[in-house]
């Protein structure tokens, strides 16, 4: 069950990465499969963060045009980190979890480019200011999906309460 | 397992040359792309068509198809202007003017930020083919890069990896377009003496084989002197690649490529 959930919740970040980037300006640079691989594996720990990482990197490599395995490879040390972080540190508030966010896609972005630089495969230039806009744009994206995740559940139960309230 | 089947499968190519790989998830994202995407698109038909401006939005889509058709048209006359001014002695070529395309609606935007492609709802059983251009009535968007079936994966002109041979109009200048992973162009190998000015309309020169000669590129945005042998140009694009919903994918090939295609027989 949690896998089938897993697996939905990356194919529903490609989906709105390649569907909504066609209709809202500026989605183009956020990566959301890399926020559900951060968020599965702040909530699940390190080992499923590693699986989920290894998985949706693969499937976003066999996608683009570049090399499969870059990004999956990126994503799978992206997952196993931030699990082993979610483990070790409380990341319950929102400003821890737009740090990790961001450190995450700093992260990924330097294994990604160096990779690709490594291997004289694709030029980036500086991409210095892209990185830290993405990373930001990430973070920001991250921190919501946490707190719609957690007080959504919440809002319906209250508003359950609320109407046997009144009915009494 | 997985692992293994994965790296194997990546090795393997296609008959078309992609691995199979890719292949296979593309093919099948691409209909969960088309499922979406025709989604999004009722959606938005049903709102903008009917819950709005139901007449002026549908003589503004009819007026807006009558303008794309017709930058089409200019831009075909613009390229058989330039050819018959330059080769106006040459009458015994056959006239190219009349580029064979076929329509695509795009389904899907790029799946990772680090890579500038494009879906398109149209693949092998159209006609289409790897490395043929696209173009858009403002301007050349790009080429097919992974062709399916039924769709094909286009690398946009601002891709990193893409690059395009390129001409100044005025000056006849020449060098190559290449993208920077950002909204912009950059005119490379232009000789420092050559005369470029900002404001100067850039178009494919034809000489890749790829993008059929004549068509507009973009503007330059800036010129600067780069101190080696070269100028540093920068190129603001003629087409807005955010704001895409169809393009042309030219059929026809470029006599560069025919030209390869024959010496390769």
């Amino acid at each position: 069950m949690k896998t089938a959930r897993i697996v939905l919740a990356v194919a529903a970040a490609l989906a709105l990465q390649t569907t909504l980037a066609r209709y809202v300006r500026g989605t183009v640079a956020l990566d959301l499969v890399l926020v559900v691989v951060v968020y599965v594996a702040l909530t699940s720990g390190p080992v499923t963060g590693l699986l989920t990482g290894t998985f949706a990197g693969l499937v976003q490599d066999a996608l683009a045009t570049g090399v499969i395995g870059i990004g999956g490879l990126a994503k799978t040390l992206v997952g196993f980190l931030a699990g082993v972080i979610g483990t070790q540190f409380i990341v319950a508030q929102p400003l821890p979890r737009f740090f990790v966010f961001f450190c995450a896609t700093l992260l990924h972005a330097a294994v990604f480019i160096g990779l690709y630089t490594l291997l004289d495969l694709r030029h980036f230039g500086a991409p210095y200011a892209a990185v830290a806009g993405q990373a930001a744009g990430n973070a920001a994206v991250g921190v919501v999906a946490f707190q719609l995740v957690e007080l959504l559940p919440g809002a319906v139960e209250r508003r359950r309460a609320a109407k046997s309230r009144i009915r009494r | 397992m997985l692992g293994h089947i994965l790296l194997i499968s990546a090795q393997i190519n296609s008959r078309s040359g992609v691995p199979v790989l890719e292949a296979v998830a593309f093919g099948v994202f691409a209909e969960v792309q088309r499922g979406i995407s025709a989604g999004f698109s009722s959606v938005r038909s049903v709102w903008s068509g009917y819950a709005g401006l139901r007449h002026v939005k549908s003589e503004n889509d009819a007026l807006t198809r009558q303008l794309e058709v017709a930058q089409v048209a200019l831009q075909q006359q613009r390229a058989l202007a330039d050819r018959t001014r330059n080769l106006e002695r040459l009458l015994g070529l056959r006239d190219r003017s009349n580029l064979n395309t076929v329509a695509a609606d795009i389904i899907a935007g790029g799946a990772t930020p680090d890579f500038r492609t494009l879906t398109i709802d149209k693949g092998t059983r159209n006609g289409v083919r790897a490395d043929m251009s696209v173009i858009a009535p403002a301007g050349v968007v790009g080429r097919v890069v992974m062709p399916g079936t039924r769709a094909a994966k286009v690398q946009l002109l601002i891709d990193r990896n893409a690059a395009a041979g390129a001409l100044v109009e005025r000056s006849r200048a020449q060098g190559v377009v290449t993208g920077g992973g950002d909204d912009r162009l950059r005119l490379d190998y232009v000789s420092e003496v050559a005369d470029v000015m900002v404001g100067d309309l850039v178009v494919t020169s034809g000489i890749d084989g790829i993008y059929p000669k004549g068509y507009v590129i973009g503007q330059v945005e800036s010129v600067e002197k780069s101190g080696g042998a070269y100028k540093k140009i920068t190129v603001k694009p003629a087409v807005d690649f955010t704001s895409l919903e169809e393009v042309l994918v030219v059929l026809t090939p470029t006599p560069a490529r025919e030209a390869a295609d024959g010496s390769v027989e």
